[in-house]
């Protein structure tokens, strides 16, 4: 379980996954993020308005996934590094990942790394389709890796060497 | 393998000019204005001291000045390296105990 | 030597800087004072983003908070000013103070005095805990984010709290394994993102587990970890080595307190606010009218929650020499708001406990 291991369970992760329907429409953002934290910067990182907190900055985020594009904006933008967007629909069998990364060196275009999953474990190997790096995003780089559909709940890390 | 960080991936490091000094007579080199354990754990050495009673060997904890760093420096003893700066021509000795203090 | 100042700060940390910088904002002249070679205190080592409201630096990372602090402070000039390298070395009556520094020692006359001067690392009892090799999570940070070293090549971090956990993280971006991370409790102390982080990068988080002994002769080669249960009893037969050369101590800070105990100010024991705290009433102010608090030193918390205070304790300090004004009570409600919101929430629960333990007493009083 989540607090005592650190790693969520898929009744955890249950909470937050977009539809099966709405990832067949495309890129969208899986926002891991359990607990009532007083955090709200993925809110106005959210260019499309899709992030919401009702009840103020201790509330859990709610991602409204018609609403979402995919952008990917908020993932360097989250303290906790706990935003990902998936793209169940890049190819036949496999998905694209988009994750935070903030180690050096950082990966890239074409290269292989592993694909690790929650508990650090590798389950694939990936190949890194785009690594965005902006002044503003302040040196969290936002690596997309392409992986099999059916890692595409398990992979959130990956190591190079 | 050097203990210096060379590439990070959020921080770049300032460092003064490259000095040299002395630890327990032998020569190192460290950066100006480092503190003199800081310096000298790069270089691969943590223990600093021996305790007064049981000589048991000691290092570091806190790197705030409120702890177990004392060594002697250019003859004076219970000087705190771990926030005491580097300096070139520097005479860094272990403290065995409490040290001698000169009248 | 003397000299004379309205408002004396103690400590140029994120509580001290944003005390100095409100009350200097608002007219008051102030001396702003730390022992070290710059300020910024503990905010000059975190290299994470910050949590809390995007309307007050959430996103941002903490040594760039201290930068904007640093260049709101150059600004004030006129009215602020600040000595490093300089030490408090005692109250002499309610408003005097004597400064230490490398070239002189010398006394400060002053109206309010706000004490911030932070807390000191925990150290966790086990068997060779003093070898060279085991360090507080602090000085971890600062080998590393200050000075660029690394403090080892393999270390097992002994703490699950916010600390142990970002500490974690920052040591492998500094390109330092951590073998593993101990927590005594049966659950993880800090935030679950900063736990998950960790997780998938292959750190290996032993809940219910706690260091028995630090293994090596003249520095740390290895760490003999066992279970233990809720009640913190070590569970036989459970004990098991790991190899490393580092083991780094996030086990709790206690605030700073002497300088509250010389002006005779009320002190109580809170525990879930880290020990001995001066008590103070809303407006950072303890029971000795001329002595503020604020940060760690009012108990321990968060750097946003140290800035927050720090501008309430300014703008207090500052009203209760020149009067109430719209500007002084206007800083005071937002901070005080702020502080609120972010205590609320089930990761508050404790702080609030622990405020509302000092509330109690100050009423008292």
């Amino acid at each position: 379980m989540l607090i005592n291991d650190g790693i969520i369970t898929r009744e955890e992760l249950a909470t937050v996954l977009p539809t099966d329907e709405r990832f067949k429409k495309g890129p969208v953002a899986i926002i891991e993020c359990l607990q009532n934290i007083p955090c709200d910067p993925c809110v106005s990182a959210c260019p499309s308005k899709a992030i919401s907190m009702k009840s103020g900055i201790t509330d859990r985020p709610k991602l409204d996934a018609a609403r979402c594009i995919g952008c990917g904006l908020c993932v360097p933008r989250c303290p906790g590094l706990a935003i990902f967007v998936l793209d169940m629909t890049h190819a036949a069998r496999s998905a694209a990942l988009s994750l935070p990364y903030e180690i050096q060196p950082v990966p890239k275009i074409g290269q292989v790394v592993k694909g690790l999953d929650r508990s650090g474990k590798q389950v694939c190997e990936a190949k890194v389709l785009k690594v965005m790096s902006a002044k503003k995003f302040d040196k969290t780089h936002v690596v997309t890796i392409e992986i099999p559909k059916d890692r595409a709940l398990d992979v959130r890390a990956i190591r190079l060497a | 393998m050097s203990l210096r960080i060379d590439d990070h991936p959020v921080l770049s490091f300032k460092k003064g000019r490259k000095v040299s000094f002395l630890f327990e007579g032998e020569k190192m080199e460290g950066f100006e204005g480092e503190p003199i354990a800081a310096a000298l754990h790069a270089a691969g050495v943590r223990l600093l001291r021996h305790s007064p009673h049981k000589h048991r060997p000691r290092g570091f904890f806190c790197a705030i000045g409120r702890c177990s760093s004392m060594m002697e420096v250019d003859g004076e003893v219970n000087v705190m390296t771990c926030i005491t700066p580097l300096k070139e021509g520097m005479v860094v000795n272990r403290q065995e105990g409490h040290g001698v203090i000169e009248p | 030597m003397s000299r004379k100042t309205e408002i004396l700060v103690v400590g140029g940390g994120p509580a001290g800087l944003s005390a100095a910088i409100v009350a200097a904002q608002l007219g008051s002249k102030v001396l702003l004072v730390d022992d070290n070679q710059h300020l910024g205190g503990q905010l000059v080592k975190q290299t994470h983003r910050f949590f809390g409201s995007s309307a007050r630096d959430a996103g941002i990372r903490g040594f760039n908070i201290a930068e904007q602090l640093l260049e709101e402070a150059a600004g004030l000039k006129k009215n602020l000013t600040i000595l490093l390298n300089t030490t408090i070395v005692g109250f002499y009556g309610d408003t005097e103070a004597g400064l230490l520094s490398p070239e002189r020692f010398e006394k400060v006359t002053f109206e309010r005095v706000i004490v911030c001067t932070g807390a000191v690392e925990n150290s966790l009892n086990f068997e060779n805990n003093d070898l060279p090799g085991v360090y507080g999570a602090g000085a971890v940070q600062t080998l590393m984010n200050v000075h660029g070293i690394k403090p080892g090549n393999r270390i097992l971090m002994v703490g699950s709290g916010n600390i142990g956990l970002i500490v974690s993280y920052q040591l492998m971006q500094a390109g330092v394994q951590v073998v593993g991370l101990v927590e005594a409790m049966q659950t993880i102390g800090g935030y679950l993102v900063h736990a998950s982080k960790i997780r998938r990068m292959g750190v290996p988080i032993y809940t219910g587990h706690t260091i028995v002994s630090a293994l090596g002769t003249d520095g740390v080669t290895g760490a003999k970890i066992c279970r233990v249960d809720e009640k913190f009893q070590t569970v036989p037969n459970t004990e098991f080595d790991v190899e490393c050369d580092c083991i780094c101590l996030a086990v709790g800070l206690s605030p700073l307190i002497e300088l509250f105990q010389q002006a005779d100010c009320k002190m109580v024991h809170v525990g879930e606010l880290g020990g001995l705290v001066p008590l103070h009433d809303v407006n950072m102010r303890t029971t000795n009218p001329h002595v503020y608090v604020a940060g760690d030193a009012s108990g321990i918390e968060e750097a946003t929650t140290a800035i927050l205070g720090g501008r309430v304790a300014g703008a207090s300090a500052n009203k209760s020499i020149h009067g109430e004004s719209a500007e002084a009570g206007k800083v005071v409600a937002d901070a005080v708001s702020e502080l609120r919101t972010l205590r609320s929430g089930p990761t508050g629960e404790r702080i609030r406990w622990g405020r509302e333990k000092i509330e109690k007493e100050i009423t008292a009083c």
